[in-house]
């Protein structure tokens, strides 16, 4: 039963990437060229689903545990670190690059756009990597 | 600021927020997860027991989402502008970064803004300047 819903989620995500016009990467790259042709569409987005979430993250606090009684996993980390950054920056150069980031990534993978499997194939190599070395550069939560 | 008024998408952008909040809310309310792309997808490349078969149809369904969407119309244009290079280069930055920051536009950008998670404040604003800054710097100095 969980594993439905979480398909209906991820159905109901990428319609709504692509009704937003977040599968465009054209237009995410436009949203980001400030002193250009800005597109403010995307700023929409947000607008349109921090509302949305954010009941539904104050009803899950609440409540304590999910409608089908799975408890509900927060994350517990409270420090700000320098990942948030570094990550912040690495990840923002990556998506001003191609504008595209992991979620419409897989949307347009699965409309079948042929030069997504590369981007695709490369961020699962950049997550693979990184989770290769994080135990060498340690976690810098301690900072 | 000039503003493209022609690619200006400010209700569809509003809706498809609106489908991504919803989104979140179903994955939360019924597994007790977040709906942090970059998160899902890098738990299935380490798969441990009995966490694997939600994060699998979620992604499914993001992968299906274009099809679905097939059923009320024709896709929106999709344009990739990125050079094959740039789309592997801009893929690895996205899947370290992602991973370096614990989270991309989803999982910071929507579900940590709208729990007024600080950490998630920080990346967001991280990977937005940074997204700006490379737009700019791609369209200023590398044309």
């Amino acid at each position: 039963m969980p594993t439905v819903f979480s398909l209906i989620a991820g159905l109901l995500f990428g319609m709504g990437l692509i009704v937003a016009g977040m599968g465009d990467p054209a237009k995410v790259l436009a949203f980001l060229d400030l002193t250009g042709r800005w597109d403010p569409s995307l700023a929409f987005v947000m607008g349109g689903a921090i509302p949305v979430s954010a009941v539904a993250f104050a009803l899950a606090k609440r409540r304590g545990a999910s409608f089908l009684g799975h408890s509900i996993q927060l994350p517990n980390t409270r420090n700000l670190d320098q990942r948030l950054v570094f990550g912040g920056l690495l990840f923002g150069a990556g998506w001003g690059l191609a504008g595209i980031c992991p979620g419409p990534a897989l949307v347009l993978l699965g409309a079948g756009a042929g030069k997504v499997l590369v981007f695709v194939a490369a961020m699962l190599a950049g997550m693979a990597l990184f989770a290769k070395i994080e135990p060498a550069i340690g976690n810098g939560r301690s900072r | 600021m000039m503003i493209d008024w022609n690619g200006f998408t400010p209700y569809l952008s509003l809706a498809g927020g609106g489908l991504i909040g919803l989104a979140i809310a179903i994955l939360l309310l019924t597994n007790g997860r977040i709906a942090g792309i970059s998160g899902v997808v890098s738990g299935l490349l380490q798969p441990k027991r009995g966490d694997v078969l939600w994060r699998a149809a979620f992604v499914l369904g993001l992968l299906l989402a274009p099809m679905l969407y097939l059923l009320f119309g024709d896709l929106p244009a999709s344009r990739i502008e990125a050079s094959w290079p740039t789309l592997i280069l801009a893929g690895l930055l996205v899947g370290f970064g992602t991973r370096y920051g614990s989270g991309c536009t989803s999982g910071h950008g929507v579900c940590g803004l709208s729990r007024l998670s600080p950490r998630s404040m920080v990346a967001t604003a991280s990977f937005m300047f940074m997204g700006f800054a490379t737009v700019f710097a791609v369209r200023h100095f590398l044309r």
